[in-house]
């Protein structure tokens, strides 16, 4: 353990990787708060973010048209018909959602297990986490063709048909986990913010933003007594968001586990759902994380040695959706006599969107078999191919599920074709504009990186150092 | 008790000594603890372990009062789920009965999260005091250091013991960097 205290440059390889530190070597408390603050505080803003800010615009642009057309028109002018009643719209809410639930793995269970590593990148996946679920939310809500009328059989309040939501149906408990999840996620993410406002309060020069932060900090002062007490608060969270963020995606899956159609009445959806979240997620953190800490130049915090673990919790993970879609096709292909589950699985495989499920094994399993690979995980380019190969795989893997087994289900004179319109892409393009464009306004509004915990981290790092010297003097 | 130590009494919050280390944060907070002052505070820009106990603070309730919220949560949750599905609008769906407990159960465990974590977010800033804009203790000029690299330990004037000069005299001991009155 003598190595840790050896300066190493941080994109350096080193033979084994754990002694990569997880702060660059040579930072104090000070240089901490004025690093990361400095990226919101200093007034020096890289051009990558302006041209990120206008690219986006036009897409937040096709987002604004689509659902003003949507919202004039109606749903009709979207793909979906009978018997594909869930097009587009199903495939992106499921795609976000999970996307959403790597921030809360990062922020909740890695603190549960003590994983110090997380430190550097839950604040900003966190964000994710919120930004990804305001896009999820929107397609359900778009869905409804009229989402004004909708909300009486979506939550209960006392309309003046005096009708009620029917509980017995799971896309009543969706409404109720993606809300709470939203809700949960968004005090979660305050409560960590509440001291990094503070610093930025303390250190803002202008009076427009002191009063800002000042007024979002709450009066934070750092007593001794406070911090008690929002230590209990923190693990608290982090406790209840663990069971919530497996529940989601769990209830997610039995939007389609609960029904009868062949490819989707399956027990392995709640895991296999669960798993696919989490493996999107990071691979979401990926690619946001690798353009933000070059654009930044926060190698410092967010080190290989993150990045290398980020992509070994997607190689596992991405093993787990493996298995779930080997268990799938044994299941239909081998195990099961319903000749209408056989056929789904060959029809998946070889008939017309066949193109979509081989597409999905290659991006979504084969090509993230490079993880294997320590050269592949410190090789920053590729490991930005691979999450984006995993992006387009999560994507396709509720494409294939959603679409292709609606398309032809228990009767051949009901089968038919789906087709996505310019509808479509034009509000999921918006959506990926939305997100973007919102995680560029909160990287440069906000701390991207939790300033109170990597001072606590450093904290921790010098109290081990002192041990080790002093055992070593002894 | 002298009269200019009473009058030192209503003028002053306290008086606080800023410290360089939480080390050194801790070793002041222990010593002022075993010299009987009680009505202290002390301020850093992380949390510190061991210093609550230091400063003779009790462990938080908060958990009882999150756990109230999660017990609220599933009571209400699964309540208005009976109540609407059993008394106020039975509708018969696909022959299940009306009283469907397993279907209930998803939303009531949402619900048991949400209100648990809204307890502990509340509970927290409630329990503390926030939002409070103003405090005495901002007053002092280099406070702002304590959300960067700074350390404060401050000893209020309700403390029986306290005595503005012997209080910072007794905290000048202590290795501060710097000791100052805090205005109220």
């Amino acid at each position: 353990m003598a190595s840790v205290a050896r300066p190493l440059s941080h994109e350096q390889e080193t033979t084994a990787g754990s002694v990569t530190p997880l702060i660059a070597p040579g930072h104090t408390y000070r240089s901490i708060t004025e690093k990361i603050s400095g990226v919101v505080l200093s007034g020096d803003v890289p051009t990558g973010w302006f041209v990120g800010i206008a690219f986006t615009l036009v897409l937040l642009g096709s987002l604004g048209i689509s659902a003003t057309v949507l919202l004039i028109i109606g749903t009709g002018i979207w793909g979906i018909n009978i018997p594909v009643g869930w097009g587009f719209a199903i495939i992106n809410f499921v795609w976000w959602i999970g996307i959403g639930h790597a921030g809360t793995l990062i922020s909740a269970i890695l603190h549960l297990l003590n994983q110090q590593w997380r430190t550097s990148i839950n604040r900003f996946a966190e964000a994710m986490t919120l930004f990804a679920v305001m896009c999820a939310g929107m397609f359900p809500l778009l869905h409804t063709g009229r989402p004004w009328l909708a909300a009486y059989w979506l939550f209960p309040y006392p309309s003046t048909m005096g009708v009620w939501p029917q509980f017995r149906s799971p896309l009543i408990w969706d409404v109720f986990a993606v809300s709470t999840y939203f809700t949960v996620s968004l005090l979660f993410w305050y409560v960590g913010l509440i001291p990094d406002l503070a610093t930025m309060r303390d250190r803002a020069k202008s009076k427009a933003s002191q009063v800002i932060y000042g007024m979002a900090a709450m009066g934070w002062r750092g007593s001794a007594l406070h911090w008690q007490r929002y230590e209990v608060a923190y693990l608290l969270l982090a406790g209840l968001s663990t069971p919530l963020v497996v529940s989601v995606h769990s209830i997610v899956s039995f939007d389609f586990a609960v029904s009868l159609i062949p490819g989707w009445h399956t027990t392995i959806f709640p895991p296999y759902f669960v798993a696919g979240a989490v493996y999107a997620g990071f691979a979401m953190v990926l690619t946001l994380g690798i353009p933000m800490r070059a654009m930044f130049h926060l190698q410092d915090f967010i080190t290989m040695r993150h990045i290398d673990n980020m992509a070994k919790v997607m190689l596992a993970t991405g093993l787990f959706v493996a298995y779930g879609y080997a268990i799938e096709a044994f299941t239909s292909l081998v195990y099961t006599t319903n000749p209408y589950e056989h056929f789904m699985m060959i029809n998946r495989m070889f008939g017309p969107y066949g193109w979509a499920y081989w597409m999905l094994v290659l991006t979504n399993i084969l090509i993230p078999q490079l993880l294997w690979f320590r050269r592949c995980r410190r090789s920053i380019g590729l490991l930005f191919f691979i999450s984006m190969s995993i992006n387009v795989g999560m994507w396709l893997e509720r494409f294939v599920i959603v679409v292709v087994s609606l398309h032809r289900d228990f009767m051949p004179g009901a089968w038919g074709m789906y087709i996505p319109t310019i509808w479509d892409f034009g509000l999921f393009i918006g959506t990926i504009g939305f997100f973007v464009f919102m995680m560029l306004l909160f990287v440069r509004g906000l701390p991207a990186i939790s300033i109170a915990e990597i001072r606590h981290l450093l904290f921790e790092k010098k109290h081990e150092e002192k041990h080790h010297t002093e055992e070593a003097a002894a | 008790m002298s009269v200019h130590a009473v009058a030192a009494k209503t003028n002053l919050h306290g008086v606080i000594a800023e410290f360089d280390s939480p080390d050194a944060l801790l070793e002041a907070a222990h010593r002022a603890h075993q010299a009987g002052y009680r009505k202290m505070d002390a301020y850093s820009p992380f949390p510190i372990e061991g210093l609550d106990e230091a400063l003779g603070f009790k462990p938080s309730r908060l958990s009882l009062i999150v756990l109230i919220g999660g017990l609220t949560g599933i009571a209400l949750g699964y309540g208005l789920q009976y109540w609407i599905s059993v008394i106020d609008y039975p509708l018969m769906v696909g022959g299940k009965p009306y009283h469907s407990w397993p279907s209930f159960i998803p939303v009531t465990y949402e619900l048991m999260i949400l209100s648990a974590s809204i307890a502990a977010t509340v509970g927290m800033l409630a329990l503390n005091g926030l939002p409070k804009p103003y405090h005495p203790v901002f007053n002092v000029p280099r406070f702002d250091l304590a959300s960067n690299d700074r350390f404060f330990l401050c000893i209020e004037s309700t403390d029986p013991q306290f005595e503005r000069e012997k209080t910072r005299t007794f905290l000048e001991q202590c290795h501060p960097y710097e000791v100052s009155e805090v205005e109220p």
